[in-house]
């Protein structure tokens, strides 16, 4: 407890959303272990924008499913906040992801038989919060979002660029640490891509903590900052020299 | 700590809600799925509603006996004096001696009927459009009426006064009546014995009556339709100990002094043990008496009552396979769904699902399953009396002849509903949700959700 305390402040007093040491996973596969992370370490202060990149194979999906709790790590902790979620159980990791993580995913993930504003409060369901309140608070996040008029259409019914838009009002329903990204633009065209991004923009501007995995550099540049792995291992992790960023005007036009 | 927040979910109707979603996105395969348990109930409380109809007809029947009688009948044994040749017959049968002596010598008996029974040809010679009928004639005491559930329609029953002084009255069944006067009041009015050439005159018209039930072997299903019920001491005066049959022109001579003796016990309790005390007094001295049976209703009715139990354990056993085999289709569709919305669970797990709320899910919509096709098959399950009566009138006027050939324990089957059927089968339908949707959902809450995520 004392140790955490003391990791979630750095110099300066700017808060940690996470932070993570000597962070390894290996499977144990019949004939081989695969050791997909090596120890890796670094902090996540709050309002960070990381991109994570690294060849196919280097453990960044390994890395963000640990980050977003579905899994625990070999060794190494793990502290989201206060909470090292490396000792946790598989209940107390649920309600860690029902209440403070939000995904975002590059397959959208929306659940069919549910309508725009259900599928954004699905977290909320799973923490047992669902009241009056969070079926307001869904319809404003759809709102900012820019899906107001499209409440009780069904996932089937949108275009991959606004179900991507319903997967991030989703992300933010809980108020999380931070909202993982995996491939979030992946299957979309450029102009949707930028939509996204713009929105990823205005989000971490606001103070929103975002980590995307991305294997493309114009993706990546749009980031504060860039981890590539390589072996399961950082190879670099330094700030964006030339960020890209969109203008307000820019970010307006693409929230009609 | 999460069975109580599972429990809690459990009834939140918003977890219905979803369950309800998710099984309209597939109506076609939810019907089906229904419909396993959907059979299964309605034959439940079909095969129940049959079971029970059918016992309480034969109850009825036993009943119409008196449960607190105890019944001794003559029997004619097997080539005693059958034979035309000789001019001596032995007599058979239960005797006014016999009576006499149980009578006085068992003190839990209330009242002894002496009864007897010969088939006779009745006429009414007012009419010449009307036809001679054949019928019992039966002589009987006073009481026989009421000992053997006989309602008058108008007059009434023969009285002890005509009784003890050999009176030649009669009574006559509704049936008899109707055909031997169709458009008269037979009040009044002489039936004719033509064999005997005795007129008897009409002073009571009963109502209808069931026949009776055939027990075993030892007595004969009995017709009342067609009777004529005169005292008994008339009958001994006029008529004498002897029936005479004419039959492909030979005489059948048959010697008997009763038919029947009801004895009335006082106690319904006592009934077993007067029972005994008849068949001692009766088989003393002759242990293997043949030409008498006695028949205890009251025994009777509590072997219906053993075989409605057994008819009911081996419908429910009917029922119960039905059940099974509904709940594998169950369990079968769920696995099958499970697999099917992998990837649904995956989002679910990653947006905080735990393993109990994966589980709940998928209860949920097995039980909504199981109980949708229970209450459909509720419904449907009352309409069993309206289906049975239906069904019987279509047999009757599409194959009259087959549906007369029918025994009367079907074709007078009411079907009763069980009211605890009702009750049993939605439990039972709710039970069998849980047992089968237990596992898919078992299934559903140990994917790993990582894998689940990627599952395409
Ligand atoms: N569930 C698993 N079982 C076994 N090996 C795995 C599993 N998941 C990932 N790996 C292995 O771990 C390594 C890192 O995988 P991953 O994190 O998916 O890489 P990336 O997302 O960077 O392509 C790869 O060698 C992969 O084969
Ligand atoms: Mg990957």
């Amino acid at each position: 407890m004392s140790v955490a305390a003391n990791e979630t402040q750095i110099d300066g007093g700017v808060k940690l959303a996470a932070s993570i040491r000597d962070l390894t996973k290996h499977y144990v596969l019949k004939s081989e272990t695969v050791r997909a992370l090596r120890g890796v370490s670094f902090d996540v202060p709050e309002s960070d924008y990381i991109a994570i990149m690294g060849p196919s194979g280097s453990g960044k999906s390994t890395l963000l499913n640990l980050l977003g709790c579905l899994d625990r790590p070999t060794t190494g902790s793990f502290f989201l906040g206060d909470d090292d979620v490396a000792s946790m159980s598989d209940d107390e990791l649920s309600f860690i992801r029902a209440s403070r993580i939000g995904f975002v995913f590059q397959a959208y993930n929306l659940i069919a038989q549910l309508s725009v504003v259900e599928n954004i409060e699905v977290p909320l369901y799973y923490t047992g919060r669902l009241d009056k309140s969070s079926r307001q608070r869904s319809t404003d996040l759809a709102r900012m979002v820019g899906l107001a008029d499209r409440l009780d259409h069904r996932p089937t019914q949108l275009s991959g660029g606004q179900q991507q838009r319903v997967a991030i009002a989703r992300s933010l329903v809980n108020n999380p640490y931070f909202i993982l990204a995996d491939e979030a633009t992946g299957n979309l065209d450029s102009v949707t891509t930028s939509e996204i991004l713009a929105m990823f923009q205005k989000l971490n501007d606001e103070g929103r903590t975002i980590i995307m995995v991305t294997h493309e550099d114009e993706v990546a540049a749009h980031a504060k900052r860039v981890i590539r792995l390589r072996d399961g291992e950082v190879q670099v992790d330094e700030p964006i020299k030339n960020r890209e960023t969109f203008t307000v005007e820019q970010i307006q036009s693409y929230q009609r | 700590m999460n069975i109580a927040s599972a429990i809690s979910a459990f009834f939140r109707p918003r977890t219905w809600k979803l369950g309800l979603k998710s099984l309209v996105l597939h109506p076609m395969r939810s019907g089906l799925t229904v419909l396993g348990i959907f059979f299964g109930v309605v034959s439940v409380i079909w095969l129940l509603a049959i079971g029970e109809g059918i016992s309480r007809e034969a109850q009825a029947r036993i009943e119409d006996l008196g449960a607190e009688n105890v019944i001794v009948r003559s029997i004619k044994p097997p080539d005693s004096g059958g034979a035309t040749s000789t001019r001596t017959v032995d007599s058979f049968g239960v005797t006014r001696a016999e009576k006499e002596l149980i009578e006085t010598t068992i003190p839990t008996i209330g009242r002894v009927l002496p009864i007897r029974e010969v088939q006779q040809r009745f006429a009414y010679n007012g009419n010449p459009n009307s036809k001679p009928v054949d019928g019992r004639l039966v002589g009987c005491t006073n009481g026989y009426a009421e000992v053997t559930r006989l309602f008058v329609d108008r007059g009434r029953f023969l009285s002890s006064v005509e009784v003890n002084g050999s009176k030649s009255v009669c009574v006559i069944a509704a049936n008899l009546a109707n055909r031997l006067f169709p458009s008269e009041d037979p009040l009044g009015k002489q039936i004719y014995v033509q064999d005997k050439k005795e007129f008897f005159k009409i002073v009571g018209v009963l109502k209808p009556r069931n026949a009776s039930a055939a027990i075993g072997g030892s007595l004969a299903a009995q017709d009342f339709s067609l009777d004529v019920y005169i005292p008994i001491t008339t009958m001994r005066q006029r008529m004498g100990d002897l029936e005479i049959n004419r039959s492909n022109g030979s005489f059948v001579v048959k010697s008997f002094e009763l038919t029947q003796i009801t004895i009335q016990v006082a106690e319904v309790d006592d009934v077993k043990r007067t029972a005994k005390l008849v068949e001692a007094t009766l088989k003393a001295g002759k242990i293997d008496r043949q030409d008498i049976a006695i028949v205890v209703p009251f025994e009777l009715l509590e072997q219906a009552e053993f075989t409605r139990i057994v008819f009911m354990v081996f419908m429910g056993f009917i029922a119960a396979v039905s059940l099974l085999v509904g709940g594998i289709g169950i369990m079968n569709i769920m696995l099958a769904t499970v697999t099917e919305r992998t990837r649904e669970i995956g989002i679910r797990r990653a947006l905080g699902a735990k393993r109990s709320d994966i589980v709940l899910q998928f209860l949920v919509e097995t039980i909504s399953l199981s109980v949708i096709g229970g209450i459909m098959g509720i419904l449907v399950g009352l309409l069993c009396p309206l289906a049975i009566e239906l069904l019987k009138s279509i047999t009757a006027s599409s194959a009259p002849e087959m549906y007369a050939s029918l025994p009367g324990d079907i074709t007078d089957m009411r079907p009763v509903i069980v009211p605890f059927s009702i009750p049993l089968a939605f439990c039972i339908s709710v039970a069998v949700g849980v047992f089968f949707g237990l596992y898919p959902a078992y299934r559903a809450a140990q994917m790993d959700p990582i894998e689940a995520l990627r599952h395409e």
